[in-house]
């Protein structure tokens, strides 16, 4: 185990040395202090004017988190399939934003674009891990039942009730990630709170930013007090009241983007002679690809992989270093209160927006984008580690100091459930790396960006495929890597 | 022509010739030859590993629809109610429909069904209450209470009383001799049960090492039986 981690890190390192990590703009202090002065004056009259915006925020987050469970849940008692695995395994492993840009063309910049963005990656996840949980959970109920009970029955009074606990804690963690993509998808001009965010801070009204990144925390943090159980239901109702209200789907654009993302080659002679004819040239678009992935595929994946791998390393140090935080091991509960809350606020904002920050305090390099995914994925496993930790119970004679026992009691004792936690995330960090490529660094999410604006929609979609590409297969190395080690994540449902 | 033989004027209920069961190549019943008729109350002594529950297990899978089965532990489901889990008993002589609507809304005449066979058990008050909620002792009134309410002939328990204290260990024996006319109970403890039931059969390492009638049971027989391997 110390040395595939050791192997990592040094990886880790090797990636460092290619990733390019200057900071490019001329005084990043004074930018810094003008922000956190902005932190500290947020001007929350702006609230009122953005009201629309939070509330699309959770429309959106609602009517794509009940999608995804009322398609994901159910394909669950599919997942034994391969067929189901593999597609959800392929649709999970597209970003919400990369969704979004698939949507838009046919939809436009319509709730319908966000709530479906949010909803097919979602179910996904939701049926890999209903799957999973339903594996781990205690099968002798149901298999007491008598022997001709029918399958649905059993089903319901055998499984569903063993479960229903870890489904409902896990929707519900679900949903606060919702509200983030939700949030996030305003970055890229849907109608969210994401979409204030980015020009506040573009125009330099930290005011603003501040409001409605408190905003934001208020709605995350009271989130136990409004979702409870019996107020679903009119949550959901209501939101695709609110959701149906602007929907309008034109058919045309769907045919319109069937033929759009067909291979340049294939549309040109049509496309010179105005008749949109479509000509089999096997040849020439076999080149297209091949220069499509050789150039653009090839260099994106690249940074792509680096970010990952500097960012796989980084998030496992900083998450290590920081779980004494909120474990009662080495503070009291006054200490452990400050820790915990800098973590939440830490792992509550989403990644996006922390690059975007940096990236205005640095300039546009590697250096911002690890530094936000490392800080969001890092915050989130030091919580889970630092909880695995409360659980263990040392004797009186363990090492008294401090770092003593940090080095010789709880790290051994916790680091195969670290390292279980970071290989898990591995395929997220990856995901995150593809993405921040919008704001300006070379993964690939920058050059599906760029296909984006310059409506060639054909190489975007061979490019979203490459990065879907790109996360199954790192996924598939993890499960190896954590079978070899025999390192499970356990009954953890708060990592995906 | 042959007339029936007068000394099996009862059918066989279970009739096992030369039955072996491996695990993983590894036996766990061996060459097993075991008759028992109806009315019969059985008792299976061994120790922990002779193969008992693999033989219960056998015997279920001869005649599944007549049969309840009671479990040592852990065959409940905790998050549902005593009403529930008793219920259970009897989701294959019901339509899906009826159980799914059950499990949401129960019907009247089910609840009150239930409700008589628990006070049967001395679960008076409990029928809402969780499973989880119960002590380990009112969990196995709750599985016989099942048993009951599956209104079958014939019960085969494995190890009912294993995990609840000796006083209700007794009173829950007694309660399994009412469930049904035929009963073939596992225990481990040799000082139960013998007041109970009228045929004790002794396994140990996968084979029967006697079959007698209560009666004929002699306390070397029973040590024999739990000699050191």
């Amino acid at each position: 185990m110390l040395k595939t981690s050791l192997g990592f890190l040094g990886v880790s390192i090797i990636c460092l040395l290619f990733a390019d990590i200057e900071v490019t703009t001329i005084d990043p202090w004074i930018e810094l202090g003008r922000m956190l002065k902005g932190a500290a004056t947020p001007d929350l009259r702006v609230l009122w004017d953005f009201r629309t915006a939070i509330l699309n925020t959770l429309v959106f987050a609602i009517c794509g988190i009940a999608i995804g469970v009322a398609v994901g849940a159910p394909l669950s008692l599919f997942f034994h399939l391969r067929p189901v695995r593999v597609v959800c395994a392929l649709v999970r492993a597209v970003h919400e934003i990369f969704w979004a840009f698939l949507f838009l063309p046919i939809v436009g910049l319509n709730p319908v674009c966000g709530v479906l963005a949010i909803a097919i990656p979602y179910a996904g996840v939701f049926a890999k891990v209903c799957a999973e949980i339903i594996q781990e959970a205690d099968a002798r109920p149901a298999s007491a039942l008598p022997y001709g009970t029918d399958r649905l029955t059993r089903f319901a009074y055998g499984v569903l009730p063993v479960v229903f606990r870890s489904f409902k804690s896990y929707s519900s963690y679900r949903f606060e990630c919702a509200l983030r993509s939700s949030a996030v998808l305003g970055f890229v001009g849907l109608p969210t709170l994401g979409f204030h965010l980015e020009t506040a801070f573009r125009e330099g009204l930290y005011c603003e930013a501040a409001a409605l990144l408190y905003a934001f925390y208020l709605l995350i943090f009271s989130l136990k007090w409004w979702v409870r159980p019996r107020a679903v239901p009119v949550w959901v109702a209501g939101s695709f009241l609110l959701l149906a209200k602007d929907v309008s789907i034109q058919w045309d654009n769907i045919s319109r983007l069937a033929y759009e993302i067909l291979p340049w080659p294939m549309r040109r002679d049509g496309f010179l002679e105005g008749s949109d004819t479509i000509a089999w040239t096997a040849v020439e678009t076999n080149q297209w690809l091949l220069d499509l992935i050789g150039n653009q595929g090839m260099q994106g994946t690249w940074d792509t992989v680096v970010l990952t791998q500097v960012v796989l390393g980084v998030t496992g140090l900083f998450a290590a270093a920081a779980f004494p935080l909120v474990c009662h091991h080495f503070w009291n509960r006054n200490t452990r209160g400050l820790g915990n809350l800098l973590l939440i606020v830490v792992r509550t904002t989403p990644e996006y927006v922390l690059a975007y920050v940096f990236i205005q305090l640095w300039g546009p390099s590697m250096l911002p984008a690890i530094l936000a995914i490392s800080l969001h994925n890092g915050a989130i496993l030091a919580h889970l580690t630092g909880a695995r930790a409360n659980q263990i119970t040392l004797k009186e004679d363990s090492p008294s100091r401090g770092l003593d026992r940090y080095g010789y009691e709880i790290l051994p004792r916790t680091f195969g459930q670290l390292l279980a936690f970071l290989l898990y995330r591995w395929e997220i960090i990856a995901r995150e790396s593809a993405i921040l490529g919008i704001l300006g660094i070379y993964t690939l999410g920058f050059f599906i960006d760029s296909a984006i604006s310059d409506n060639k929609l054909d190489q975007a979609i061979v490019l979203i495929a490459i990065s879907a590409i790109l996360n199954v297969g790192i996924d598939s190395i993890s499960q190896v890597v954590r079978r070899k080690l025999r390192i499970s994540v356990g009954k953890i449902t708060t990592l995906t | 022509m042959s007339a029936v033989p007068e000394s099996h004027p009862i059918p066989n209920l279970f009739s096992l010739q030369g039955v072996s069961v491996a695990y993983d190549g590894e036996a766990v019943l061996k060459d097993i030859y075991l008759e028992i008729r109806e009315g019969e109350q059985v008792v299976i002594f061994g120790p922990s590993g002779a193969g008992k529950t693999t033989l219960l297990r056998r015997l279920l899978e001869l005649r599944p629809d007549r049969t309840a089965f009671i479990h040592q532990d852990y065959a409940l489901v905790p998050q549902l109610s005593v009403f529930h889990n008793v219920y259970a008993g009897s989701l294959d002589q019901n339509s899906w429909h009826h159980n799914l609507r059950n499990l949401v809304r129960p019907h009247t005449l089910d609840v009150e069904k239930v409700e008589a066979v628990i006070a049967r058990v001395g679960l008076e008050g409990k029928l809402w209450d969780s499973v989880s909620d119960l002590s380990g002792g009112q969990q196995q009134r709750v599985a016989v209470a099942r048993a009951i309410f599956r209104g079958v002939n014939v019960l085969l328990a494995d190890e009912p009383v294993a995990s609840v204290d000796s006083q209700q260990s007794a009173a829950i024996l007694q309660m399994l001799k009412n469930v049904a006319e035929t009963s073939v109970v596992s225990l481990h403890d040799v000082s139960l049960g013998m007041d109970v039931f009228s045929r004790v059969i002794g396994v140990r390492a996968g084979q029967i090492e006697f079959d007698l009638p209560t009666a004929d049971v002699s306390p070397v027989l029973l040590e024999n039986l739990y000699r050191p391997c």
